[in-house]
């Protein structure tokens, strides 16, 4: 299941369709970090809305997305987390650590409009 | 209340061998616990446990399965997990259990974490013979 990644300006926009097996996170997690580049993004916005289930595997490759993408010099907002997904991460013990996340696309796209202007 | 009766109305078994099997196991575990009238909270959290179980036997066994089996006690209906596999097994439960542990430089946060996900939770295992899990989460 691969996962469509739009450029809309200078962000990326990835948005998950269904449940990702671990093989498909790793190769959102290599497209991501191959079109930031080629597209010169300021930002991507990874929209986990669909994501049934964030377990250790998913949720520490977002991190990594994340981490990756800001040494290459751009920022990753996480958004459309649902409720229940949320609570079991919780549960789980696991957090986003550093990570900006957003309520939903919307929301994403707004923060980081709001904070490009405010650089530029 | 733990000898009660308890009544099999219905067994799935997965078998775990790839990463697409993880996915499986756990909408398979949701839309069983869905069934049953559990909450879609509820349901998330046992698809998250069931993520997690089918993962550890992808990474550390290679090969397992995972029953799914719809439970009751005293006619509430849960979920019976069981995750088993043939693989090398937990040299020390105690240190498994224990967050932050791990041995596949994962975060470790596997067992203890799916502890806290679900009611009930057992754990066997044998050094070079394998492991096997059995969670339980009821109805709230």
């Amino acid at each position: 299941m691969e996962v469509p990644i739009l450029k809309q300006g200078e962000i990326l926009i990835a948005t998950v369709q269904a449940a990702l097996t671990d093989s498909d996170l790793l190769q959102l997690r290599r497209a991501l970090e191959e079109k930031v580049a080629k597209a010169r993004a300021r930002a991507i916005i990874i929209d986990l809305t669909a994501m049934d289930v964030m377990d250790s595997f998913a949720s520490r490759t977002m991190r990594e997305v994340a981490h990756m993408i800001r040494l290459r010099g751009a920022e990753t907002v996480i958004v459309g987390i649902q409720p229940d997904v949320a609570f079991a991460m919780v549960q789980l013990g696991l957090s986003m650590g550093g990570v900006t996340t957003a309520l939903d696309l919307e929301e994403g796209l707004e923060y980081l409009h709001r904070k490009f202007r405010t650089i530029l | 209340m733990e000898n009660s009766l308890v009544v099999v109305e219905n067994e799935i078994c997965v078998s775990i061998a790839a990463d697409q099997d993880v996915v499986a196991a756990r909408q398979k575990g949701r839309a069983m616990a869905l069934k049953l009238g559990f909450s879609a909270g509820d349901s998330t959290l046992l698809a998250t446990a069931i993520s997690e179980l089918a993962r550890n036997i992808v990474s550390y066994a290679g090969q397992g399965e995972i029953v799914l089996r719809a439970t009751q006690n005293s006619g509430c209906p849960g979920v019976t997990v069981i995750a088993r596999d043939e693989g090398p097994g937990i040299p020390s439960i105690e240190q498994a259990l224990r967050d932050g542990y791990s041995t596949s430089g994962s975060l470790g946060l596997g067992l203890p974490g799916v502890r806290r996900l679900v009611d009930e939770f057992e754990i066997t295992s044998e050094v070079g013979r394998g492991t096997t899990v059995t969670v339980r989460k009821w109805k709230a």
